[in-house]
């Protein structure tokens, strides 16, 4: 471990190497648009594929902890599916929290 | 819609991101720091890749001491989804004016992506001003939170001690159940789930995203579009707020 970095140093290599990875990543964020402009009327298929996305991309990012985290996870984030089908946002974290809690030191789940 | 509640709204949006996504900010910073990043880079990688899961999986090879090229890819095969992102918000984002168009794409995580798709979806307006206003917070929260965990260090415990690892995903749970009455959501939802946990068992992370999303993207083309294609009334809302 190397614990003498300065707080502020910056190497030029590793900053080199952040830059790349950030334009990397620009290019992720406008590859799709610059796609689309290219095309002159967007074909229905393309346009079922596009609206999609949303619930294609998301749900991967929800499946994989539901599935492989613990049962403290598992019950946290059924009990936010059943709260979310009425409340969205800060109330969905705090019961989400809340249960994660309650699971870990009231059922001892994952602890 | 008045410009004042385009502010308003893209401000609370963003605050309930930053919240969100403050524990995992806090916990990049501290990771960075014990990978051998200072607080500046630390602080210089969330500014300008701005994609936690990214970023998290490139600090983690460059504590390895992996070779550079391999990082990049790395980040890349992370981030790949932002292209889907930024193709199906052409229109909307595409709509902006050049330098405020390219500056809205840079700030195009999946939150602001799914806040995007929502407001245009109820007919508000999207426009810059809303969007700036949500992706300017999450941004300079992103930023703040780094360097927090990065100071920090290693005084923080294990997260998962304070149940915060749980956020991230509840927040993109409610996101996700945001889109349940769209059309053909429920098996896309379903082929994009099942194939992203298959894939992550037997290919790993972060490729289980790019194999899920494809897959539920392919069975909504597979499955009849929509009969009539309603037009909202989107357009005259569009022009209210001109």
């Amino acid at each position: 471990m190397e614990n003498q970095v300065t707080a502020f140093s910056i190497d030029p290599n590793t900053a080199l190497l952040i830059l790349i990875a950030g334009i990397a990543t620009y290019f992720t964020r406008i590859g799709g648009y610059v796609l689309m402009s290219s095309m002159k009327r967007i074909p229905p298929r393309l346009e079922s594929a596009l609206n999609a996305v949303p619930a294609a991309v998301l749900t991967t990012l929800v499946a994989q902890p539901f599935v492989y985290g613990g049962w403290d996870i598992k019950i946290a984030m059924a009990v936010a599916l059943v709260v979310g089908l009425r409340f969205p946002g800060l109330t969905l974290l705090a019961v989400g929290w809340a249960a994660v809690m309650a699971a870990r030191y009231g059922l001892g789940f994952g602890v | 819609m008045s410009r004042h509640e385009q502010l308003t709204n893209g401000l609370k949006k963003g605050a309930v991101v930053a919240i969100s996504s403050a524990p995992f900010g806090i916990l990049f910073g501290a990771i960075a720091v014990d990978n051998g990043f200072s607080i500046a880079e630390a602080a210089l990688m969330s500014g300008l890749v701005y994609g936690g899961a990214s970023q998290l999986v490139g600090i983690e090879l460059f504590g390895h001491h992996v070779a550079a090229w391999i990082i990049v890819l790395s980040i890349l095969a992370v981030n790949f989804r932002h292209v889907l992102y930024s193709a199906a918000l052409a229109g909307v984002i595409g709509r902006f004016p050049h330098a405020e168009r390219w500056l809205s794409f840079f700030l195009l995580v999946d939150p602001q992506f799914a806040e995007t798709v929502k407001r245009e979806e109820t007919g508000k307006p999207v426009t810059f001003r809303w969007y700036f206003a949500m992706g300017a917070v999450v941004w300079v929260s992103w930023v703040m939170t780094t360097m927090i965990g990065a100071y920090f260090g290693r005084m923080i415990g294990d997260p998962k001690a304070y149940g915060i690892d749980v956020l991230m995903p509840v927040y993109f749970l409610g996101l996700t159940m945001g889109f349940r009455s769209r059309h053909n959501f429920f098996p896309v939802m379903l082929a994009g789930g099942v194939s992203s946990v298959i894939a992550f068992h037997f290919i790993g992370s972060p490729w289980h995203i790019s194999v899920g999303a494809v897959l539920g993207i392919l069975v909504a083309v597979i499955l009849p579009p929509p009969k009539a294609h309603v037009e909202p009334e989107v357009s005259e809302m569009e022009k209210e707020a001109m």
